[in-house]
């Protein structure tokens, strides 16, 4: 730590030494423009430079937040929102594990499942709005429809691929230790298996999200999509903008829990990387 | 006694008839080496004898108490090597500590595979083995892809293994050297048989510089479509 108050020395001491504080540096540079944009941001707002109608300043954004979390409408709509998104991942999730499992490890379960789901996989799912409309009603079961077919697809065939990745020499090791097709299963397809799974994840939360933003946006009476619509309505810019604040929030935490979770899970691949 | 028994083993793979009618047996605590170019379908004789290849035909019967080790190690990344070498095992208790312990690495127990080296991988892949106490070894070229020093160090780490447990051990390799140092008959495998069979009568432990083994050298050489200049070797 010491090389950050003689910065001569770090060149001498070769690129161990050096890299450290420069990597710091780069970090923190990175930080310049975000918060640039927001001063400029604040201040044209202020200024009356920016129209509040049109764009409301960051600061008065946040605070009709602060309002709106006190009040309890805030917390109202975000539950209403998580919980589609919960639901919604989770009937999609099982379905897509259920049937990438099926494909990725049965020959009969790849012919037969894997060709409908490709079929599928070329249309938009969100293009689908009117059919769903039709079959299931603009209540609450389209909005669930589309967060499941949303966080289905990128599932399905990351864990499919993860299955159809694992080393075959790796599952013959296995066959020789005298493990059986369940312990095979458990032992090395899972764990393998599970990188992909992970990053299929990540995806079909990305997916959900933006299922859940197009679906809040007909016929809704709670949710952060509903709250953003009849503001719009009654032309309060800064809760539609706060909405676009919740939903990039929303997508932030569960990418950086989910990143945590994958460190923990796949603590083996450390020192893969490092060598 | 014999813990290996195959009778007319054959294999094809398309119209190319690979193994055509071999018979092998290995005794009691016995190590065969079995030589071949490469192609020669040794690899894939080995495979069958571990159960791996259900499409080939004739009879074999090899203990259930067997273990196999690859030229590659095989471990599994994403477990540890002390949970790699217990692998199946049904209550492997101390056996993978003592398994680590006698190819020198109960140190390294905790230790992910991808943090070791080829040759120490290459150990816990023995280890694995070891664990199973197993009557028969099948190995396929396990020194293969180490570098020589490496190899070497194996190669006694095995004698001494085999001089302990008294474990019988097909050895599948194209290094004569090899052969001659760790069995005790080598077979030639050619045109998908036996094509010969070489009693190896050195006193163990061996060295390439012993009395006889030049000259046994030369013949399995010979055998393997590999003539030297009289005199060379």
């Amino acid at each position: 730590m010491t090389t950050i108050a003689a910065p001569d020395a770090a060149v001498a001491g070769g690129a161990a030494v050096g890299n450290a504080p420069r990597r710091k540096r780069v970090r923190w540079q990175r930080a310049i423009s975000p918060v640039a944009i927001l001063v400029l941001w604040e201040a044209g707002g202020r200024a009356g430079l920016i129209p509040e109608d049109k764009l409301p300043a960051p600061t008065a954004v946040l605070r009709t937040g602060w309002r709106l979390a006190a009040d309890g409408t805030l917390g109202e709509h975000l539950l209403s929102s998580l919980s589609r998104a919960a639901i919604g991942l989770l009937i999609g999730g099982s379905l897509a594990l259920a049937l990438g499992a099926v494909a990725g490890l049965l020959r009969l379960g790849d012919d037969v499942v894997d060709p409908p789901v490709q079929m599928a996989r070329m249309l938009p799912h969100l293009a689908l709005v009117p059919l769903l409309i039709i079959w299931v009603g603009i209540g609450e079961s389209m909005k669930i429809t589309l967060v499941s077919l949303g966080a289905f697809f990128p599932l399905y065939f990351n864990l499919y691929a993860g299955i159809r990745d694992i080393d075959e020499r790796l599952v013959e090791a296995a066959r020789t230790c005298g493990l059986g097709t369940w312990a095979r299963i458990r032992h090395v397809v899972l764990p393998g298996a599970l990188p992909s799974l992970f990053l299929g994840l990540r995806l079909a939360i990305g997916a959900a999200w933006l299922s859940l933003v197009v679906g809040e946006q007909t016929n809704t009476q709670s949710g952060i999509g509903f709250l953003m619509m009849e503001a719009r309505e009654f032309s309060q810019t800064d809760v539609v903008v706060l909405g676009l604040f919740v939903y990039a929030a929303l997508g932030l935490i569960s990418d950086v829990l989910l990143r945590v979770a994958e460190r923990r899970a796949l603590v083996w691949r450390r020192g893969l990387q490092a060598s | 006694m014999s813990v290996v028994v195959a009778a007319r083993i054959s294999r094809s793979f398309g119209a190319t008839r690979v193994l055509d009618g071999v018979d092998l047996t290995v005794a009691k605590g016995e190590v065969v080496a079995l030589l071949g170019g490469s192609g020669s379908g040794k690899s894939t004789l080995l495979r069958i004898l571990a159960g791996l290849d259900p499409e080939a035909g004739g009879e074999s019967t090899v203990p259930a108490r067997r273990a196999v080790v690859f030229q590659e190690h095989r471990l599994l990344p994403w477990k540890r090597v002390v949970d790699n070498v217990g692998l199946g095992i049904r209550d492997p208790g101390a056996r993978s500590a003592d398994a680590l312990a006698e190819v020198g690495l109960a140190d390294r127990a905790r230790a992910w595979p991808a943090e070791l080296s080829g040759g120490q991988a290459q150990r816990v892949a023995f280890a694995r083995a070891l664990a199973r106490e197993p009557e028969v070894l099948l190995l396929d070229e396990p020194f293969g892809a180490l570098d020589a020093l490496t190899r070497l160090r194996m190669q006694e780490l095995f004698g001494r293994l085999r001089a302990r447990h008294g474990f019988a051990a097909l050895l599948v390799t194209h290094d004569v050297d090899e052969a001659l140092l760790l069995s005790d008959r080598a077979l030639v495998l050619a045109g998908g048989r036996i094509a010969a069979e070489v009693p190896v009568g050195l006193p163990y432990p061996r060295v390439p510089d012993a009395p006889g083994f030049a000259r046994l050298r030369r013949r399995l050489l010979d055998l393997l479509g590999v003539p030297l200049a009289a005199g060379a070797g």
